[in-house]
């Protein structure tokens, strides 16, 4: 159905415009442009504290719909994951189609480690991402040659066969029938609980579950952010610019002096740092997982929504996983056409905005202004 | 004790480079003495880039030394050192010649990207650097105020917070050189720096490329096939065709030798034999 939406989308395209790329200037009238451009300044400029306000109003706003505060998880867990990924593809250039596989490697080690030997999440947590991002180096040292389509090949690989080791490794993951009944998060140390000693019982207040469901949404917003403010600070750091300049020529890297090597094996590391993060996160909220929930098309969405928000910008991430996975809920009535409408939608959008949302660099430092850096100039990835 | 005569700082030796059947390089024996500007040059496919890419570690030469050596004594064998090492240890920086500049970030992120190693170290592989110390902050300023003072000296100054992309091209070659410059490097191998300028912008290269060897004390290589540049400015020419060494002398003595001059015009057949009397 997607595919077709693709197609006749294109097909669509190519009739009303022929092949160009079409400026905005084309289909809306003059001033309707300038005023457009005027709109786009001001949401840049307003748009990050905003959503940021409003992600952290979502708990009190909508307290008393559970729905909306399981959607607002969802959201955020893949906010988390586009910006993890954004490193590795935004950043770096390296082309990762199994990016789900870092996540499946928190999930479970969070899993195993908390059913086995009964150690907290907080414990955990560190632990998942140590366990990610070694495997994200086991993955970086055979593609370290690999570029562009082949890399993609490799890295769509891997995660297949960690999928297909999840679930045929019987004695240690419980194969297709996953783990269950992995510990709930606690309030350091007090449990989400209706008995003595609990969160609620402490506090003085009458139990109630949403207690446990607005502490995992603080909870994934604040390793959302954490991720964020690593990757910003990240940038402006040596290792992050490194990281940029090997995307758009590796060759010339190596005759600076950059070791090449170690610099991709950090972009795939910390990257999948983030993922195991993001998975501990999911499996402590599942409390149950399985291997059904790390196919590809959890990193393809991953992927889809940090290239819809532009690579390498945080903004148009968020941007991006807001309104794929809201997209995908708000025409959940109309069942099976909504993967049409989000087919047209996607068509539609790479159509005016073929390098994503938010197409602009941002340079990490500047001597008299700070200028953004049209998307034209940037290379999406090597 | 006797001075000695001052040791070369490239001395290479007998390179060979066979891409299979091919032989892009024979048997290449040449020096490049110490705060001279050495050009290489040759007709088209004489193996004039192979050269450069064994010396700057791009290349795995095939036989041959290439042995680096820094004023200070240490010496390094660049045809061990491969890839990222010639230019972290040896020191040595080049250019392209199909422009290879960062072309999605600006020219001062260029600069700054150059001083990677010097920076990695002052953020304490990161660490330092992710929490804001001191130590780190006056690093980077320092980087800046390198990379100020190249963009002044290339005249790129006006385009420092511009994309490399966005530069003219003559302003991409000058960002490269400057690039290479900030890199601290004791050699700079310059791959055909005047290609695509026009004679006013040759002649600015030229008065770089000079600033740059009395100034900073540094050893240039070039290649290059702009003669207005190569006569002017080379203390000493290395001529190259079908990866054989044919002349190596002083610019006067390159202009005058019968082999070059057949080498880039042609010659009768019946001539190449009287020629090939007339060399060395």
């Amino acid at each position: 159905m997607l595919v077709a939406a693709v197609f006749a989308g294109a097909l669509a395209r190519a009739l009303l415009f022929g092949r160009a790329a079409i400026p905005l200037e084309r289909v809306l009238p003059a001033p309707l442009t300038k005023t457009a451009a005027q709109i786009s300044r001001m949401l840049g400029r307003f748009a990050a504290p905003a959503l940021l306000i409003f992600a952290l109003l979502v708990p009190v706003l909508f307290y008393q719909n559970r729905y909306v505060l399981d959607l607002g998880i969802m959201v955020l867990t893949y906010v988390m994951l586009g910006w993890g990924l954004n490193i590795v593809v935004g950043l770096a250039g390296l082309l990762d189609l199994g990016y789900v596989a870092f996540y499946a490697v928190g999930a479970y080690s969070y899993a195993l480690f908390a059913t086995t030997y009964g150690l907290s999440f907080w414990i955990c947590l560190p632990l998942a991402g140590i366990l990610a991002a070694f495997w994200g180096v086991i993955l970086g040292f055979p593609v370290l040659r690999l570029r562009g389509d082949y890399l993609a090949i490799v890295t769509l690989a891997f995660g297949e066969i960690i999928r297909l080791v999840l679930l045929n490794w019987q004695n240690l993951t419980g194969g297709p029938n996953g783990i269950s009944s992995i510990p709930r998060p606690s309030f350091f140390g007090l449990p989400f609980t209706d008995s003595e000693g609990s969160f609620a019982a402490t506090f003085g207040l009458a139990y109630s579950p949403t207690h446990r469901v607005v502490f995992l949404f603080y909870l994934i917003l604040a390793l959302a952010l954490l991720t964020n403010w690593v990757t910003l600070r990240l940038r402006r750091l040596p290792i992050g610019r490194a990281w940029e300049a090997m995307r758009e020529d590796e060759i010339a890297c190596r005759s600076l002096g950059i070791n090449t090597a170690t610099t991709k094996l950090t972009a795939f590391a910390i990257g999948a740092m983030f993922g195991g993060f993001a998975g501990s996160f999911f499996a402590t909220r599942q409390g149950f997982i399985s291997p059904e929930s790390f196919t590809f098309g959890e990193s393809a969405l991953v992927l889809a929504i940090v290239v819809l928000g532009g690579m390498g910008s945080q903004l148009g991430v968020a941007v991006a996983a807001l309104v794929m996975l809201g997209g995908f809920e708000l025409f959940r009535e109309f069942q099976l056409y909504r993967m049409l409408v989000f087919g047209f939608a996607m068509v539609l959008i790479m159509i005016w905005r073929p390098r994503g949302l938010v197409a602009t660099r941002d340079p990490s430092l500047y001597l008299a202004e700070r200028k953004a850096i049209a998307g034209s100039f940037v290379k999406a990835q090597g | 004790m006797a001075p000695a005569a001052p040791e070369p700082i490239l001395a290479v030796e007998h390179l060979s480079m066979r891409f299979g059947g091919l032989v892009a390089v024979d048997n290449l024996s040449f020096a490049a003495e110490r705060g001279q500007i050495t050009a290489l040059i040759g007709p088209n496919g004489a193996g004039k880039t192979t050269v450069f890419n064994c010396i700057t570690g791009f290349y795995k030469p095939t036989a041959g030394l290439i042995r680096l050596a820094h004023s200070d004594g240490r010496a390094y064998l660049l045809e061990r050192l491969l890839n990222f090492r010639v230019a972290k240890l040896a020191r040595v920086a080049r250019t392209f010649q199909n422009i290879r500049l960062f072309q999605g970030m600006t020219a001062l992120e260029n600069l700054v990207v150059a001083q990677h190693n010097a920076l990695m170290k002052a953020s304490a592989f990161t660490f330092a650097g992710l929490f804001g110390l001191k130590s780190y902050r006056t690093a980077e300023g320092a980087a800046v105020e390198k990379a100020r003072y190249w963009l002044d000296r290339t005249a790129l100054i006006h385009r420092a917070d511009d994309p490399a992309g966005a530069l003219a091209y003559g302003e991409q070659r000058r960002l490269e050189i400057a690039r290479a410059m900030c890199t601290d490097p004791v050699l700079l191998c310059l791959d055909e720096p005047a290609a695509g300028l026009n004679a006013h912008e040759s002649a600015e290269l030229n008065d770089l490329l000079q600033f740059i060897r009395r100034e900073h004390a540094i050893s240039i290589l070039l290649i290059e096939h702009d003669m207005s540049v190569v006569m002017e400015i080379s203390d000493h020419i290395v001529v190259l065709d079908y990866g054989v060494k044919i002349a190596d002398g002083t610019p006067n003595e390159i202009r005058n030798d019968p082999k070059v001059i057949a080498a880039y015009l042609g010659v009768e057949d019946q001539e190449v034999e009287a020629i090939a009397e007339v060399g060395p």
